[in-house]
């Protein structure tokens, strides 16, 4: 519906940031002190470039409309303009168009996985199919100590609520997965993951983890929060069974997500939210619902969200996935690189390229990850410091909190340079610059 | 540079040697407050009077960055030795000009070393470690009060 334009350097193989900053604004604004931004948080939230705006702006302008009710022409043209955002990003990751449910975050998408399996686990009056999403006391949900919160504790929930066990993988002192940790057993049920660490940046071993998953008739629920808009992503390939992202990690906007679910699955699946649009019949006695993915998708939905994700994965594309990724494997490097050459700074994860991608999580001896955030954020730099919404995983290395620097296509070698430079200047204001060399 | 605006000596002094670091016997009540967004924790220790009207000693571990530190130090010196309605008088002006955006003109009479944390209420992302150790003094000392002197 909105010609997208294509981002200037788009088709090469390398990725020139310095062609793609024009298209992000906010950009260039200076912060404190009138210093240039540095934004090095797209971890947490990606920027994004105005072509997504204009996507947005102008679904609202010509087409805005409540989509699948109503006849007149704006209602056409909206769902004509939802469904093809649908169509598109379902491309993008290597799916169906009928396999992506539209939700407000990724949050919301595991929680509707772990909702539904509540709801059959209640087996009161469900269709038989609903019947292999059932949990009970002596099953297992087993997660990784490296998870998300949002892939932690909807998890614990169910377990609370139908008596089934938790357990995990532990992770390894270089910030992988642990695979000798722990066994599967015939009473594992669903195994859940993040593709890659939003702390760590460590990327999972996929296809041994589903491999281990489907040898026990478990469910494999990925979270791609921080794959998909990074690297590419073919979650068919991936074979996994549900997966989720957020619109706003990967140049989109906040406010709409993504649930992956394999066809047949969403078909067996019973709702989580209920009420206007994913029904099929309504008497007063009782219900039954529309097919996957409507029947997820209750309410009017999210809609120049959904159209400015459509842009951005459009967006995405142009760029190219291969070259993003290469691009922020680089960016890691340098970052990488600077930060080990500064005594009493420590990477908390992979310290390789290797299985990894661009999210680098560090600790400076004798100065809190808070005090290096702010004098980071004294010279421009934006990074995220905290426990990420990973608590579990710092509470595994020993540490309260971590510094994190993480990067999307506008981030350059430059920017990444003064990082370290930073973490320079922040242990030369607390007193410990140069701790364990003598110099 | 504005980083000193924050960090102010006084400040920084207080977090290399801090007062009141290491949790002491005999205490009332203790409480344990925890920063939930970036994970820092303090446990701290009340002892008051028999009357229970005067501080006796506050004694704190605090996992946190420069500002919790200090500011846990900071109260260590202010409270100690003053009555519990004054030590809740001075929490509340500390409270106030800690919230209050760098709007609040603090009262050094007051507060005295704590008027330091004033530049840190311009930050609102660090306004709640430079309170996270007069909350738990306030906690403890209610607890004192209701007669229940365990960390929940």
């Amino acid at each position: 519906m909105t010609a997208v334009q294509a981002p200037a350097g788009a088709g090469l193989t390398r990725l020139d940031p310095a062609a793609l900053r024009p298209d992000f604004a906010i950009l260039s604004r200076t912060v404190r002190n009138g210093r240039p931004l540095v934004y090095l948080d797209s971890g947490a939230t990606s920027q994004r470039p105005r072509q997504v705006l204009d996507a947005e702006r102008e679904f609202l302008e010509q087409h805005n409309a409540a989509v699948h009710r109503g006849a007149h022409l704006l209602a056409e043209e909206a769902t004509d303009a939802y469904e093809s955002a649908r169509s598109r990003i379902a491309a993008f990751v290597g799916a169906e168009p009928d396999e992506l449910v539209f939700v407000k975050n990724a949050t919301e998408g595991i929680n509707l996985v772990a909702y539904a399996m509540s709801n059959s686990s209640v087996r009161t009056g469900l269709g038989a199919e609903s019947e292999r999403f059932a949990l009970g006391p002596g099953d297992e949900i087993v997660v990784t100590e490296l998870e998300h919160h949002a892939n932690l504790v909807p998890w614990q929930e169910l377990c609370r609520r139908t008596g089934a066990t938790l357990r995990w993988y532990e992770v390894t002192d270089s910030g992988r997965i642990d695979l000798d940790s722990l066994e599967l057993s015939e009473r594992t049920k669903v195994v859940a993951f993040a593709h890659q660490s939003n702390v760590l940046g460590s990327v999972a071993p996929v296809a041994e983890l589903v491999r281990r998953a489907r040898a026990v008739g478990a469910l494999v629920v990925l979270d791609a929060c921080q794959s998909v808009p990074h690297m590419p992503v073919d979650l068919r390939a991936l074979d996994v069974d549900f997966a989720v992202f957020s619109g706003h990690k990967m140049l989109g906007p906040s406010g709409v997500g993504v649930l992956y679910g394999r066809t047949e699955l969403l078909e067996a699946m019973p709702p989580f939210l209920t009420g206007g649009s994913m029904i099929e019949l309504v008497r007063m006695e009782g219900s039954t619902y529309a097919p996957p993915p409507q029947r997820f998708e209750a309410g009017v939905p999210m809609t120049s969200q959904a159209v400015g994700l459509g842009a951005a994965v459009d967006y995405l594309s142009a760029i190219g996935m291969d070259a993003l990724h290469a691009h922020e494997l680089e960016l890691a490097q340098v970052a990488l690189d600077g930060l080990r050459a500064l005594p009493g700074v420590r990477i908390i994860g992979p310290e390789t390229l290797e299985s990894r991608g661009g999210t680098v999580a560090f600790v400076v001896d004798g100065v809190h990850a808070h005090d290096v955030g702010q004098v980071l954020d004294d010279r421009g730099i934006a990074v995220r410091v905290g426990h990420h919404c990973a608590w579990p995983l710092h509470r595994r290395f020993g540490v309260a909190a971590t510094v994190r620097a993480s990067f999307h296509c506008y981030n350059t070698v430059d920017e990444v340079a003064q990082l370290a430079e930073g973490v320079r200047a922040a242990q030369e204001f607390f007193g410990v610059a140069g701790a364990g060399t003598g110099d | 540079m504005q980083l000193e605006q924050m960090y102010q000596e006084i400040i920084l002094d207080h977090y290399r040697s801090p007062h009141g670091s290491g949790l002491k016997d005999p205490f009332d009540a203790e409480s344990q407050q925890i920063n939930p967004t970036c994970g820092d924790e303090i446990t701290l220790r009340v002892k008051l009077d028999d009357a229970g009207e005067k501080v006796l000693d506050v004694s704190h571990e605090t996992l946190g960055c420069s500002i919790s530190q200090a500011s846990a130090s900071v109260l260590t010196d202010l409270v100690v030795g003053q009555t519990v309605d004054e030590a809740m008088r001075i929490l509340a002006a500390f409270q106030e000009m800690a919230q209050g955006r760098g709007k609040v003109e603090p009262d050094e009479d007051v507060l005295g070393d704590a008027i330091a944390f004033a530049g840190v209420a311009k930050y609102p992302a660090r306004v709640k470690c430079a309170l996270l150790g007069w909350m738990a003094f306030k906690d403890a000392v209610v607890r004192v009060q209701d007669g229940k002197g365990a960390t929940a």
